[in-house]
């Protein structure tokens, strides 16, 4: 295993930089999407609910790598020709924005009503109201599950290695048909995953815990 | 228009419906060993038996942090290194269901453990024993309340036995990439069609899901 570390390091470290941007860029665009369908749907105004709803029940209920696929095969074909890593993170902002829109939404949702309407009954308005009242304590509730959205999208973006997105996932089935040396490969990837995933999942599970008695 | 037509010829719906066979049975599979492996670990996690349960929580939070591709890749490619050697369909159950029994147990034991201590309390003083308030008293209650999470784990169970295309099993999503790959024409119904199917599926899981929470509450 230290010998295909020693080895491969450089191929590695561009698999970990690659999954890495690729999540981090996913997951501000799937915040800004999700935030914003989340406003929509509970808007009170029947057309923007409703496209909200398409969306987040469409792209909740189809595989993340057919969303991938159809950028990097469709999209090509009668549009702008996209590398395995644009189409493979605009799979994954799309599809993570969908759990995003639901997790907000509950979070908002569980601010009492009041709060929103005496919030409008100083004269705020509903953006207003949203902005400075309901959303940062909406903030609070809504952090852990972000967390672990967060934790299911840096899993998921190894989707990437379907669509030759360079990133980590990929680089390990290359290492592993180059050295043949199958087990440590895979073995030292899931490490690699565990770093970055295992603390983001312990501190989630500290906030919910901390936050939840406040 | 024309290459609408001729996608959905019945010699190609027939080779998609095929694939779609083939997602359903490893999700059917997967889903019935997850529930019988999530539900022994959750109740394991639940009643902490010492070292043992720690144990498993350990393994359970490893496999719930890894991807699922990699465990797929894992199984199909890296076990038979340790001498286990399985074909790829049941390579692809045995990996769905290792990913999902961990997720299964972790809301299974967070169902459980939703259930406020006072029916533990009140059911053992009525005199009944540990396992029987367990199964007559607790467990009808966390059930109800590990439904909708449940059902969403199956429904992303079924999405993800796409990822199977990659160890060649020949599911939904590989017999449409087959299709296509021979004639660039048909690249866009493929899609198209695939995207129902899996939509369907999932939808109508989701639908089921809110009526069962809904008639159970």
């Amino acid at each position: 295993m230290f010998q295909i570390l020693n080895d491969y390091s450089s191929e590695l470290l561009e698999g970990f930089q690659i999954t890495l941007i690729s999540s981090v860029i996913a997951l501000i665009f799937s915040l800004i999407i999700g935030v914003l369908l989340a406003i929509l749907q509970i808007s009170g105004k029947k057309l923007f609910i409703t496209l909200a709803n398409i969306y987040v029940e469409f792209f909740r209920n189809i595989p993340l790598l057919i969303i991938a696929m159809f950028f990097y095969v469709v999209v090509p074909v009668f549009w702008v020709p996209l590398s395995g890593f644009a189409a493979g993170t605009i799979g994954l902002t799309l599809y993570t924005a969908a759990f995003i829109a639901d997790t907000v939404r509950a979070g908002i949702l569980a601010v009492p009503k009041g709060q929103m309407e005496a919030a409008r009954s100083t004269g705020l308005t509903f953006i207003e109201a949203m902005r400075y009242v309901v959303l940062p304590q909406a903030f609070k509730i809504v952090i852990p599950p972000l967390g672990n959205q967060f934790i299911s999208l840096i899993k998921n973006s190894s989707v990437l290695a379907l669509v030759a997105g360079f990133d980590l996932m990929y680089q390990g089935d290359i290492i592993a048909s180059e050295t043949f040396n199958v087990f440590d490969t895979y073995i030292l990837i899931a490490l690699i995953y565990l770093l970055l995933t295992m603390p983001l999942s312990y501190l989630m599970r500290y906030l919910e815990k901390h936050w939840s008695i406040n | 228009m024309e290459h609408f037509l001729e996608a959905f010829s019945w010699i190609n719906m027939r080779f998609l419906l095929e694939g779609l066979l083939i997602t359903i049975q490893v999700s059917l599979l997967s889903i019935a060993f997850s529930f019988i492996i999530g539900g022994i670990l959750g109740i394991i996690r639940y009643v902490k038996i010492p070292v043992l349960s720690s144990i498993i929580g350990v393994i359970i939070d490893i496999i719930r942090n890894l991807p699922l591709l990699l465990i797929i890749f894992f199984t199909y490619f890296g076990l038979p290194n340790m001498g286990v050697r399985l074909n790829i369909f049941w390579s692809a159950v045995a990996a769905m269901a290792v990913f999902q029994s961990a997720m299964l147990a972790e809301i299974i034991r967070g169902g459980i453990v939703a259930v406020p201590k006072g029916q533990m309390e009140a059911a053992r003083s009525t005199g009944l024993t540990y396992t029987q308030a367990m199964r007559i008293i607790i467990l009808p209650q966390a059930l109800k309340k590990m439904i909708p999470p449940i059902v969403g784990q199956f429904i992303s169970l079924v999405k993800d036995t796409s990822l199977a295309t990659v160890i060649v099993l020949p599911e939904l999503t590989y017999s449409a990439r087959i299709i296509y790959s021979q004639d660039s024409n048909l690249v866009l119904p493929m899609f198209f069609m695939i995207t129902l199917l899996y939509f369907l599926i999932c939808y109508c899981l989701a639908k089921l899901s809110v009526r069962l929470d809904r008639s159970l509450s």
